[in-house]
């Protein structure tokens, strides 16, 4: 079995690299992207320390956090790519940083 | 008696239905005349009809009531009319010179657009002044007085697109409220002290509770105090006179009955209704004389050098008014509402003549732009002779019997500093009087009259000319209403001098006229004297300098409202704490997101660097 | 259920005639004429079965009483009752109601549905107000009466309509909120101090709480009222939102928004704080005073007509602040004389006022001037109105203020002396606003359009003067109404037992 610190390590990256998408894109449909990345970097967290903290194999905890994650992450999706559909369609470009009209 | 009761009540009812009448009605001018004469006219021949009446009686009294006013705990409040010689001589002298001057001013006025408002105002004066003179109590009294004052106002203001009128108005009214609030707030104090604010009642409860020999009659004096502020106000003496001379900017009619023959007497009406309140106090008495003595050389000496017609009647009602109050100080009650009623008569003729004079020439109201009148019109001349003569007190004019009993009175209260004042203004008042007719009546036409007074005006003229010769004769009855002083130990002296000093005053004007010193410059020396005198002994500067301007200025400094000055700084913090809050929404998400995970890290660290520590 | 049709008519009223604006626009004022006429209706058996004088009236304070529960865990009723001195001030609602109407007939022409709504709610709230006896129901509708007055200045008002109307609601909600806190410690300290939870007046006031807190509490319900009345110094709200607010507003604030802060003060913080409303009293008599000379002092300078009037209010209800704390029978009654009679007077001066501008498009006094000529009537009733103000024997103000004084100067001669000198200063302003307005030389070319007043004016404001006439000469039917009420409080009690 690989270290929990390997699994760890790969998570983390995993969510750094997709915090650094939601910071540093300004593409709407990237930063969606970037958040689905978090996302699956949790759920990895999730899966490895189920195996290794659990008292039997029989611990399915990590599993059904990633299902559950996974159906979040879905309709969250949904909801995303048709607002980001309505957008474009609206404003021609996804460039959030002129998406700014709640401001005022 | 109480048959009466009822014809009583009409006496202040009739003018007021008459008002109401005018005000809610479209009438022609006739109409208007009928109506308003006609209700004054009805009053006073109810008041002649009481004097019938009572004629043998020296002590009487009639009641009425209209019903009740206030009722609360103590303090319990009719409409109650109360007639005793007193109000009976009042209202005689309201409804009798009222009566005359509305006949008057049907002819006067006839020309004017705005009768109907003229004669509406005039019948509620008349209405409120009898209720004045007839309550029995203090608030009716007060009520009665406040309306005077309103209609005084609305007729000096009548012609109201003149703002030199509304200003004088509005004078007339703020002064006298002035004196007003003063009489209210003793209004209030007998009512705290006393329980009861019935004007007979208060007399005998004042002797009971403040008897003369008393430490506490400081509470008399100041309950005395407190009317006389009223009085003062109301009948135009020290310090509260200088409205009078302004409030000539009302018709003529009207400065004839309200500012000369009735409403300016109230005051000398109220102290003579609380005489015995007034005995109490011995030495707001006194005050009583002097604020009469000075206030009567005061307006004697502002009437001598006055150019203007109107306003020498003016001062010269000051004057006259002086007289009262000094008789009323002295102790001399009755022969104050002797002079009182002799001064009406004589006092409306001279308004009612100047009038005439007025109406005939093109409303002009120098003296010095007269001249020569008397043959041009022989019976303003002649009743404007007789109005002179009786203010001069000419013997066996009315004028020279009040004036002679007044000076009498005083000589007998020991007073003499106060006698040889009031002589010297006997003086002064026939100078001025001897000069008001010759200038205008002797020497060369200037203007020549365009109109004629009407066949009322004229009427009127002539009944009050009758008045003011013979209304002094038969002073008895008024004699009986207040105690009198004793005045047989009178000297030679003082006996006579009172009689030739206005025939000396009247030859040294006869002088200095056929001189023609009249209406010449006065020399550089004198400049500053007489414009000093000539406005009144400058009392419109001091109150402005002392009062108006400073209020003005006060309320003008604050005119934004300084307490809401408060309120506009917080807004103002809470808007500058907004601009400051609201420059982090920008609108940039990656900001937000920034932020927020920059505040997460440091939570974090804040959190995990606390479990070491531990 | 007398009182709950009274309190619903006008709601409903003012739904319907939401409603039927999408039919015809002149269809909601005919609606709220009709659903106001009604209002008077439950009054009627009322006002027949009483012939008015002290004799007939029942001995009980209460002349009806409804309770119904509405939220039994709290023990919150929904409790009306009506007693002298809510009938008074109801009679007056609903009467001031019809002037305001009648003064926005032709003025109101853009969304008179929402309009007539917003009004009505309004007058629903205040008779809830005069009527709840339930301390939660009486806070439910001090906050009901406040939103609909905020959309009428805000949306029908003239130039800076928001400003004042945010300025209102600001003041007042900030007043209602320190109620709210002072009703529950009000509440809380009596469960304290006896076991009972409840918020009934009746219970309450049985046991009145004491302590040092309960004059905090007393303290936190007279702010409130003092903020509605509005005495110095929270009466920056009411120049503003009387100036910015259409006729019919101002009618209804002055002549009965107003009067709940007096209301509250004689029904709430009298009996409820008697300690605390005597240790109260000479700072409170002190704000009155203040009031009545800085209002008068206000009112002489300003420029703006509605402005001068709104500013004579505030000095006029410092008469009702003095009376109300000088804790006698004469001052009291004063001042509920005071409340119906500048209830009168002044709404009388705000629909004067509103017609000046409906006719020259000014409220100027610099640019008025000279009306008499071209408008006798309105002027002549200008001119009443302005007498009435400064306090003219034989009108109901007089009356009025002359008992306060009387009934303050037997507790503070000093103080009083300078309350009086509100009554000069009070001519100095009305006499200022009659001399700009209707006297003097005309200012404008006179337009032949602009006409003298109409029949419905003339009606409106020759009913106020008659009104006033009756409250000046003939006021002992009012006067016989409430000393019931009134006989409740410990000191008048004292009073008349002693003069017994």
């Amino acid at each position: 079995m690989i270290p929990i610190s390997w699994v760890f390590m790969l998570s983390l990256s995993l969510f750094v690299i997709g915090l650094f998408g939601v910071l540093a894109r300004r593409n709407l449909l990237f930063i969606l992207i970037s958040l689905e990345l978090m996302l699956n970097a949790v759920v990895i967290l999730f899966i490895a320390a189920s195996r290794y903290h659990s008292a039997s194999i029989a611990n399915s905890d990590g599993q059904i956090m990633y299902l559950l994650i996974l159906t979040l992450a879905a309709s969250e999706i949904a909801v995303g790519l048709s607002l980001v559909v309505h957008m474009y369609r609206q404003h021609h470009h996804l460039d959030i940083d002129k998406l700014n009209k709640l401001r005022d | 008696m109480t048959e009466y009761a009822s014809l009583l009540a009409l006496v202040p009812l009739l003018p007021l239905f008459s008002a109401l009448i005018l005000l809610f009605s479209k009438l022609p001018k006739l109409w208007i005349s009928i109506f308003a004469v006609g209700s004054v006219a009805s009053v006073a021949l109810i008041s002649l009809f009481f004097n019938v009446i009572f004629w043998q009686q020296s002590d009487f009294v009639l009641t009425a009531s209209l019903g009740t006013w206030i009722n609360i705990a103590q303090l319990k409040i009719n409409f109650g009319l109360y007639l005793d010689p007193l109000s009976l001589v009042m209202i005689t002298i309201v409804s009798g010179v009222g009566a005359l001057i509305h006949l008057y001013s049907t002819g006067f006025m006839y020309q004017d657009n705005d009768l109907k408002r003229y004669f509406t105002y005039l019948n509620l004066f008349v209405s409120a002044m009898l209720f004045l003179v007839l309550a029995d109590n203090l608030l009716l009294l007060y009520l009665g007085w406040e309306g005077v004052g309103l209609c005084s106002y609305l007729l000096i203001g009548f012609w109201y697109q003149d703002r030199k009128n509304n200003l004088a108005a509005n004078k007339a009214f703020l002064m006298t409220r002035i004196g007003d609030t003063a009489m209210a707030i003793g209004l209030f104090l007998l009512f705290t002290q006393l329980g009861t604010l019935d004007i007979q009642e208060i007399q005998i409860k004042a002797h009971a509770v403040w008897s003369l020999n008393n430490d506490n009659n400081t509470m008399a004096s100041l309950c005395c105090l407190l009317l006389l502020a009223g009085a003062v106000g109301k009948s135009a003496q020290l310090p509260l006179q200088n409205w009078l001379p302004d409030a000539m900017a009302g018709p003529t009619p009207v400065s004839a009955l309200i500012h000369a023959a009735t409403m300016v007497t109230a005051g000398i009406y109220l102290i003579a209704r609380n005489s015995q309140l007034f005995q109490l106090a011995p030495d707001v008495l006194y005050l009583v004389a002097l604020i009469g003595t000075f206030t009567l050389l005061l307006g004697a000496s502002a009437a001598m050098v006055q150019t203007d017609l109107k306003r020498i009647l003016a001062y010269s009602t000051i004057s006259q008014l002086g007289y009262m109050f000094l008789a009323l100080g002295v102790g001399a009650g009755a022969s104050a509402v002797f002079h009182l009623m002799t001064h009406a008569f004589f006092k409306a003729l001279l308004f009612l003549a100047a009038g005439a004079l007025i109406y005939s020439l093109h409303h002009e109201h120098n003296i010095f732009k007269m001249g020569g009148l008397l043959k041009k019109l022989p019976v303003v001349a002649v009743s404007f002779a007789i109005g002179c003569a009786a203010l001069a007190s000419l013997p066996f004019t009315a004028g020279f019997f009040s004036k002679e009993l007044i000076l009498a009175q005083v000589i007998a209260s020991g007073h003499s500093g106060l006698w040889w004042a009031a002589v010297l203004g006997a003086f002064i008042t026939a100078f001025y009087s001897a000069r008001l007719f010759f200038v205008v009546f002797l020497g060369q036409t200037q203007l020549s009259p365009n109109a004629r007074p009407t066949k009322s005006m004229s009427l009127a003229l002539v009944i009050l000319s009758v008045l003011s010769l013979f209304g002094g004769i038969h002073p008895e009855g008024l004699k009986s209403l207040m105690p009198q002083l004793d005045t047989d130990g009178l000297s030679t002296l003082q006996h006579w001098l009172p009689i030739i000093l206005p025939f000396i005053a009247i030859s040294l004007a006869w002088w200095l006229f056929k001189t023609k010193r009249f209406g010449k410059p006065v020399p550089a020396f004198m400049q500053g004297v007489h414009q000093l005198v000539k406005s009144g002994w400058a009392f419109d500067r001091l109150y402005q300098t002392i009062i108006v301007s400073p209020f003005n200025t006060l309320c003008q400094v604050n005119k934004d409202d300084f307490i809401d000055l408060f309120y506009r700084l917080i807004e103002k913090t809470s808007g500058r704490l907004h601009m400051v809050f609201s420059k982090f929404q920008n609108g940039q998400l990656r900001r937000y997101n920034a932020s927020l995970i920059l505040f997460c890290i440091l939570a974090f660290a804040w959190f995990i660097s606390g479990e070491l520590m531990l | 259920m007398t009182l709950f049709i009274l309190l619903l008519m006008p709601l409903l009223g003012g739904l319907l005639a939401w409603y039927s604006e999408r039919f015809d626009a002149d269809l909601p004022k005919k609606i709220a004429l009709l659903s106001l006429l009604l209002c008077w209706l439950p009054l009627i058996p009322l006002l027949s079965s009483m012939p008015f004088d002290a004799s007939s009236l029942p001995n009980s304070q209460w002349l009806i009483d409804e309770s119904y529960p509405w939220i039994p865990f709290f023990n919150i009723n929904a409790h009306l009752a009506l007693d002298g001195l809510s009938l008074l001030l109801i009679l007056l609602t609903l009467l001031m109601g019809l002037v305001a109407l009648s003064s926005a007939w032709h003025e109101i022409t853009k969304r008179t549905g929402l309009f007539y709504l917003n009004l009505l709610w309004t007058l629903a709230g205040v008779i809830g107000v005069f009527l709840a006896i339930d301390l939660f129901l009486f806070f439910v509708f001090w906050e009901v009466m406040l939103v609909p007055m905020y959309f009428l200045i805000s949306i029908w008002g003239y130039e800076q309509r928001h400003y004042a109307a945010v300025k209102f609601f600001i003041f007042t909600q900030a007043g209602g909120l320190l109620m709210l806190i002072s009703l529950c410690a009000l509440v809380g300290i009596h469960y304290q101090q006896t076991g009972i939870l409840t918020f009934d007046y009746l219970i309450l006031i049985q046991n009145p709480i004491s302590g040092d807190l309960a004059f905090w509490v007393a303290l936190g319900f007279t702010i409130a009222f003092l903020v509605k009345l509005p005495a110095l110094p929270f009466h920056s709200w009411l120049a503003d939102a009387h100036t910015q607010a259409p006729t019919a507003a101002s009618v209804i604030l002055a002549a009965v928004l107003l009067k709940t802060g007096g209301y509250g003060i004689i029904r709430f913080v009298l009996p409820l704080f008697p300690q605390a409303s005597i240790q109260l009293a000479p700072f409170m008599m002190l704000l009155g005073v203040i009031g009545i000379i800085y209002g008068a002092m206000m009112a002489f300078v300003q420029t703006d007509l509605k402005r001068l009037v709104a500013y004579s209010s505030v000095s006029h209800m410092g008469f009702v602040l003095l009376g109300c704390f000088a804790l006698n029978i004469y001052a009291l009654q004063g001042a509920i004389m005071q409340m119906l009679a500048h209830g009168i007077s002044t709404s009388a001066l705000f629909v004067l006022v509103g017609m000046i501008q409906h006719r020259y498009h000014t409220r100027d006094l610099n640019k008025l001037g000279g009306l008499w000529l071209n408008l006798p009537k309105l002027s002549a009733f200008g001119l009443f109105f302005g007498i009435a103000s400064l306090g003219m024997p034989g009108l109901g103000n007089f009356v009025a203020e002359f008992l306060i004084l009387v009934g303050s100067f037997e507790q503070y001669p000093i103080l009083t002396i300078f309350a009086a000198s509100g009554l000069i200063l009070a001519a100095v302003y009305s006499l200022l606003l009659i001399y700009k307005t209707f006297f003097g030389p005309i200012k404008r070319p006179h337009d032949s359009k602009i006409t003298d007043t109409n029949t419905k004016e003339w009606c409106t404001l020759i009913s106020m003067c008659f009104i006033l006439i009756y409250l000046g000469l003939h006021p002992q039917p009012f006067f016989d109404l409430v000393p019931i009420t009134l006989m409740k409080l410990n000191f008048i009690a004292a009073d008349i037992g002693a003069l017994l």
